[in-house]
């Protein structure tokens, strides 16, 4: 059963699973607060991952191992490289901040780390419920735990056991689901329960009941209204580099688990959930941009302002079937159209929580809307990265987020449907508000006096990283085609097979 | 690169490149490099200008290339009669603004003259795009440099105009997106803009398209009554600002009636001409009476746009050549004036500190040189014959009595309260003894700023006396459109 093409397929989560053990081991022999040694084994085998997966992702290719236990195709590979970019680029960011606070000592946000990414490529790889579920929840434990990093710290406490009590309801939800899933079609195998489902043989009701509760699981996951209590506690609570863990890199994850559950597996389902989807979305989108616009906390409001960018991703999701037809077009388009949505998101997020990140020093989190006063005067550069970061999300010309924005709206018009176009109509207004409090951000860094005066120190690495980070947001928005068409390809091999 | 594509990135790579240099602390320098950049911008539509042949309607100076395929968005920029003299029109304004600004701003300069670049790159996009999707993203783009000027540079309540600023006209061009995908759609997945004009839509599909592309133009304009951020906007702006805004962001607006709203619904256009007539008519008589209890000059010249703006959708939409060339003709004018009448405000506000006209009077007295040429842009603004805003008023007011005789009599009552306004506001600020000791302290206007209204004259009256350039270039493209709107397009 296990041959060598199994082992091919996971062979950068064994090199990924072997390193995060030596780390942790290394780490006991390393002595200095900044952990130098560590940190540069961790980002080298990020690398090494990132690349292999790399590697995969461009030939293309999609093959099973472990009896159609895992399944490596175009669209997971590039998901995973861009995680383990994502970690590579939080860790780089976040090692000062974590440094300051005496977080790095015994290693664990390297390995945690290593072991929630692990936990992504297991989701992203994974053609079963149960090796799904795994990496889901070896994710999630890791996740729980470095919230609670700072073990004195009672915000940060308090968020960790929020999240964890939620988020261990939510994987309940979710494995009743699938185990109802189970149970009427016999079968763990997404492919397998995908011909089930589509023979029409299996009792609609039962399929229906399940489909609640993963789509419910889903939702938390993603943190789509009604079920996004968690987020903006645990970014506000969480120490600002955990926050960027599980806010950056894990999306990709969430959004492949739901590509591999509701539409490799329960595609002939998608007019049920779609509707589910819609009033996710409907809800996402109105609660985050709305109360968005009340908070005073940076990480708070670019908590609210993820809730509303999920509401996109789900319309983009939503949008693939159209009135019970499944036409390979219009399905490439609309999930494409989310993936793209996506990636930007974690890149614009990446380098937004990068200045937040950049800003703080010891005993100042900088988190605040305030904090960001007058950060023009203090540093053009900066500034300019958060600026473009913050219309990207939103959505103004010519930057990314547009483009994202635009290949969503474009799925749902294109459907003819009423609805649809309602649903469109409805996520323009709702990004009109949103653009006051992304603007509200610009106004404290431009027009306002700096209250901080303190130099801006940073390292090198960060330096470099950030800047290019911002480059790399300002280039995708005047040249996005060639990502677009990276997700579109991706999505069109990976449903092909 | 083409010519086109020159003369969109030349200033923004100046921009750019002042954003990644500019430090403060060489302010001098910095205004160098921008003035650099901005005769750079100019000179690059020298070509242009030498290379254009009237008399055609075709595109010109056309370049297309892949820019997103997966959307089969293009590249693709050209420019005909309607749109050709804005492009160095806006390179012009961009050079003034950038002299104009030399010492009134002092912080962050370097920003300062980046964003004016980069926003006269995007606007000639604007104005140069054939792709629906480029249009806007060069559309939209406009909002962001618009925005921090406003905000950082401008008066004490900038930041409510910032806002109102960039909300109000989101709002509008946000419709206007969904109008362009939906017409993507129908075309069969294409963003062409000369596919869309051959696109037959039926009369409810172009009803709804009408209105959201007129939801994002009337804003731009504005019209009445979606026009009362433009006050507010104006009165906060900065110099340059105010003058951008008024020479050339207001004609993206009207431009884009010309490039869509007109010939993708040419049904729904003559349906609904009687409205947006209505409305012209109310922006000129009522705004134009509304400019003139105004007590502040930045204000007063505000509203007065408004109703200038008025004449140009008025000569759009009576439908025969003379209203059309007339609007262009008008926008054109208008962009100089207003540009003229803002900066001289500029002059004024620079010694003085206010902008309201109480706080003036007799300034001919102490700025005589600077009296003259106020003057000038004054008469221009009520149109005198022999300035620039003349010509184009003229031809709408005729255009407008060929088709109704009444709706060109109340058009024609403009020139009265254009006059009345106009001159009141001359006589307050200017006319009389010196109003007080701040006026008696004036100094006439140095070299940099007659230089900067002089040019701005030279161009109001070269207009004024020999318009007939402006008109030929527009003569063939205009005669296509009208052709064009004239018949159905229903399906």
């Amino acid at each position: 059963m296990i041959d060598n093409i199994s082992w091919l397929a996971i062979y950068p989560e064994i090199v990924l699973l072997g390193m995060a053990c030596v780390i942790a081991l290394v780490d006991l022999a390393v002595t200095s607060a900044r952990r130098t040694s560590t940190y540069v084994l961790t980002l080298m085998t990020l690398a090494v991952v990132a690349v292999l997966q790399g590697i995969y992702a461009s030939s293309g290719n999609t093959f099973y191992g472990f009896g159609n236990m895992i399944v490596s195709d175009a669209m997971g590979n590039w998901l995973k490289c861009f995680a383990a970019v994502a970690l590579m680029v939080t860790l780089v960011y976040g090692r000062p901040y974590a440094a300051d606070r005496d977080m790095l000592r015994g290693g664990e946000l390297f390995t945690l780390s290593m072991f929630s990414l692990l936990g992504m490529f297991i989701m992203i790889g994974g053609n079963n419920f149960l090796v799904i579920y795994l990496g889901l929840e070896l994710l999630t434990l890791s996740s729980y735990a470095l919230v609670a990093l700072r073990r004195e710290d009672a915000v940060a406490t308090e968020a960790a056991m929020k999240y964890f009590v939620l988020g261990a309801m939510a994987s309940g939800f979710l494995l009743y689901g699938l185990s109802m899933v189970y149970g009427a079609t016999g079968s763990l195998d997404v492919g397998e329960v995908f011909k089930a489902v589509n023979s029409g043989q299996i009792r609609h009701q039962v399929l229906v009941f399940g489909l609640v509760f993963i789509v419910a699981g889903l939702a938390f996951k993603l943190g789509a209204v009604p079920f996004h209590m968690w987020i903006p506690d645990v970014y506000e609570g969480a120490p600002t580099v955990v926050t960027l863990l599980v806010a950056g890199a894990p999306k990709l994850a969430a959004f492949a688990m739901i590509m591999r559950l509701l539409v490799d597996g329960l595609l002939p389902l998608a007019i049920d959930w779609q509707q589910m989807l819609a009033v996710l979305a409907i809800g996402s989108l109105l609660v985050g941009n709305l109360a968005a616009i009340a908070q005073t906390n940076l990480k708070r409001m670019l908590a609210y302002s993820t809730i509303s960018q999920m509401g996109f991703v789900l319309l983009g999701l939503l949008s693939g079937v159209v009135s019970g037809n499944v036409d390979a077009a219009t399905v490439q388009a609309a999930y494409s159209a989310s993936m793209f949505y996506v990636v930007t998101y974690v890149l614009t997020t990446l380098a937004a929580f990068g200045v937040i990140l950049l800003l703080a020093r010891s005993g100042f989190e900088s988190d605040k809307i305030a904090d960001m006063a007058g950060l023009n005067q203090r540093s053009p550069l900066y500034a300019g990265i958060l600026a473009v970061c913050l219309f990207s999300m939103a959505g103004i010309p010519p930057l990314v987020g547009f483009y994202a924005k635009l290949a969503v709206l474009q799925a749902l018009v294109a459907s003819g449907e009423t609805a649809y176009i309602a649903l469109a109509v409805f996520a323009v207004i709702m990004s009109l508000i949103g653009a006051f409090y992304y603007l509200r951000v610009v106004k404290v860094m431009y027009f306002d006096a700096p209250v901080q005066t303190a130099a801006i120190q940073a390292p090198l690495d960060v330096r470099v990283v950030l800047t290019l980070n911002g480059a790399l947001l300002f280039v995708l928005g005047l040249l996005p085609g060639g990502l677009m068409a990276l997700c579109s390809e991706a999505i069109l091999r990976s449903l092909a097979s | 690169m083409g010519v086109l594509s020159l003369a969109i990135w030349t200033p923004i790579a100046f921009g750019v490149l002042l954003l990644a240099l500019g430090r403060d602390e060489h302010a001098g320098a910095v205004r160098w490099l921008a003035l650099v950049g901005a005769l750079a911008g100019l000179a690059a539509t020298v070509p242009l200008m030498a290379g254009f042949v009237p008399g055609t309607a075709d595109m010109q100076f056309v370049e297309k290339a892949p820019w997103i395929e997966t959307f089969r968005i293009f590249y693709h920029l050209g420019v005909d009669g309607i749109s050709f003299w804005f492009v160095p029109l806006t390179a012009f304004i961009t050079v003034i603004v950038v002299i104009a600004s030399w010492e009134s701003i002092t912080s962050r300069v370097n920003q300062y003259m980046s964003a004016f670049l980069i926003l006269s790159g995007l606007m000639i996009g604007v104005f140069s795009a054939l792709d629906g999707m480029l249009f806007y993203v060069f559309f939209e783009g406009t909002l962001i440099p618009m925005y921090l000027i406003i905000g950082i540079w401008g008066g004490p309540r900038k930041i409510y105009a910032a806002f109102k600023f960039f909300l109000y006209t989101l709002l509008g061009s946000l419709l206007m997106l969904i109008a362009l995908l939906y017409l993507y759609n129908e075309a069969g997945g294409s963003f062409d803009i000369a596919a869309w004009h051959a696109l037959p839509l039926s009369a409810s599909a172009q009803t709804m398209l009408f209105f959201a592309f007129f939801a994002a133009f009337a804003v731009k304009v504005p019209m009445w009554p979606v026009h009362t951020w433009l006050p507010d906007v104006h009165v906060e702006a900065p110099t340059g600002g105010s003058a951008v805004l008024a020479a050339i962001m207001l004609k993206l607006g009207a431009y884009g009636f010309l490039r869509f709203s007109l010939p993708i619904a040419p049904d729904a256009s003559r349906e609904w001409a009687w409205l947006m007539i209505a409305i012209s008519l109310i922006a000129v008589i009522y705004v134009g009476l509304v400019a003139m209890v105004q007590k502040d000059m930045k204000k007063l010249v505000a509203y007065s746009s408004v109703a200038h703006m008025g004449f140009v959708t008025l000569g759009f939409f009576v439908f025969n050549d003379l209203g059309v060339s007339g609007g262009i003709a008008q926008m054109i004018a208008h962009g100089f004036v207003s540009a003229g009448m803002f900066l001289a405000i500029g002059v004024l506000y620079d010694r003085v500190h206010s902008r309201e006209i109480a706080d003036y009077g007799g300034v001919v007295n102490t700025m005589p040189n600077f009296a003259a040429f106020a003057l000038l842009f004054t008469m221009a603004n009520c149109g005198l014959p022999g300035t620039a805003g003349f010509v184009g008023e003229w031809m709408v007011i005729l255009a407008a009595v060929k088709s109704n005789f009444w709706i060109g009599m109340a058009a024609a009552t403009a020139l009265i309260w254009g006059a009345a306004y106009s001159l009141w506001m001359f006589k307050r600020v200017y006319l009389g003894a010196p109003g007080n000791a701040n006026v008696r302290a004036l100094l006439d206007i140095g070299r940099r700023e007659f230089l900067v209204l002089a040019l701005l004259a030279v161009a109001i009256l070269a207009m004024g006396l020999y318009p007939q350039p402006v008109t030929d270039v527009t003569d063939a493209s205009v005669a296509r459109l009208l052709q064009h709107v004239a018949l159905s397009k229903l399906n």
